[in-house]
C-alpha cells in the first residue's frame, strides 16, 4: 500500500467536506459536512501513524472523535434553539449580526 | 503503483471501500433530502471504519463504529425529525451561491495533491507494521498526553451541559 493513496482519499473527502460547507444552506448538513472533514483528517492520521510506527496517530484520533461528538451535540442543540425561535435552520435567515 | 502492487488483496480492498466512500460523500453533499444525506454519511463512516482496519488501527475503527454510527448518527436523524416538518426531498437545501463551492473545492485538492504526490510520490507504507494495541494507546492518553486528556474530558462536560442548558424548554 502507498502512503499516498490514504493521503489522497482524505484529500477528496476533506475537499467534498469544503464543498458541502460551502454550499448547503441547512444547518443539519453543514454539521455532516463537517463529520466528512473530521474523519478525512482521521485517516491522515492513521495513515502517518502507520507510516512511522508510532501510537500518537492513534490517541489524537480518537480524541478527534471525543471532539466531533462533543461539537455534534452543541451543534445540534443550537440548531434545535434556532428551530424553535425562528421555524426555520436555513443558515441565510440568520442575519441578526450583520452591521 | 505497480501491476504486481494491484493484485494485492489489500489493495483491491482498499480502492472498493474508496469508491464506495467517495460515491456516499458525494451524495451526503448533493442529495435533496436531509435523512438520505444521513443514511449516506453512515457508509461514508462505516468505510472510514475498514479503512482504519487496514491501516492497522482496531481500536480506533471500533471506536468510530461505536461513536459515530452509534451515536452521532441518531443525534443527526433526531435533529433531522425535530427541526424538518416534513421527511421527503426538499427543493432549498443548498444557497444561492453553491457553485462558488466548485471552484474552491477543486483548487483546495489540486493543491493537497500536489503537495502529497511531490511529498510521498510512490512511498510504500511498511509491510510489516508494527502492531500498536489498546495498551500502548492507553499508556499514551494517561501518559504523555494526559493534559489533552484532561482538556478533552472538560469540554465534553461543556458540551453535555450547554447541549442541556441550549435545549432544554424554559
Amino acid at each position: 500500500m502507498l502512503t499516498s493513496q490514504f493521503l489522497l482519499l482524505g484529500a477528496i473527502l476533506f475537499c467534498i467536506g469544503v464543498y458541502g460547507v460551502i454550499a448547503r444552506k441547512n444547518a443539519v448538513l453543514v454539521l455532516m459536512s463537517i463529520e466528512l472533514i473530521l474523519n478525512s483528517v482521521n485517516i491522515n492520521l492513521l495513515a502517518f501513524a502507520l507510516r512511522n510506527g508510532s501510537a500518537d496517530g492513534h490517541t489524537f484520533a480518537l480524541y478527534i472523535i471525543a471532539v466531533a461528538a462533543a461539537e455534534v451535540g452543541v451543534g445540534l442543540a443550537m440548531v434545535l434553539l434556532i428551530y424553535r425561535n425562528r421555524r426555520s435552520i436555513g443558515l441565510d435567515e440568520l442575519s441578526e449580526m450583520r452591521g | 503503483m505497480f501491476a504486481a502492487d494491484l493484485l494485492v488483496a489489500q489493495n483491491i480492498g482498499f480502492a472498493v471501500i474508496a469508491l464506495v466512500m467517495i460515491v456516499g460523500a458525494l451524495r451526503v453533499v448533493t442529495t435533496s433530502n436531509v435523512v438520505h444525506a444521513a443514511l449516506w454519511l453512515v457508509v461514508v463512516l462505516s468505510g472510514a471504519a475498514a479503512q482504519y482496519i487496514l491501516l492497522a488501527a482496531e481500536f480506533v475503527a471500533i471506536t468510530q463504529v461505536l461513536v459515530y454510527i452509534g451515536a452521532v448518527m441518531v443525534l443527526f436523524l433526531f435533529g433531522t425529525m425535530l427541526t424538518r416538518a416534513r421527511i421527503g426531498a426538499e427543493r432549498d437545501l443548498n444557497n444561492n451561491y453553491w457553485r462558488l463551492g466548485i471552484p474552491v473545492a477543486g483548487v483546495l485538492f489540486a493543491a493537497m495533491t500536489i503537495a502529497v504526490v511531490s511529498s510521498f510520490g510512490d512511498e510504500q507504507l511498511p509491510d510489516e507494521p508494527r502492531v500498536i494495541g489498546v495498551q500502548e494507546i492507553s499508556d499514551q492518553i494517561v501518559g504523555p498526553y494526559l493534559l489533552p486528556f484532561w482538556a478533552l474530558s472538560f469540554v465534553l462536560l461543556g458540551a453535555i451541559i450547554g447541549a442541556i442548558v441550549l435545549a432544554r424548554k424554559d
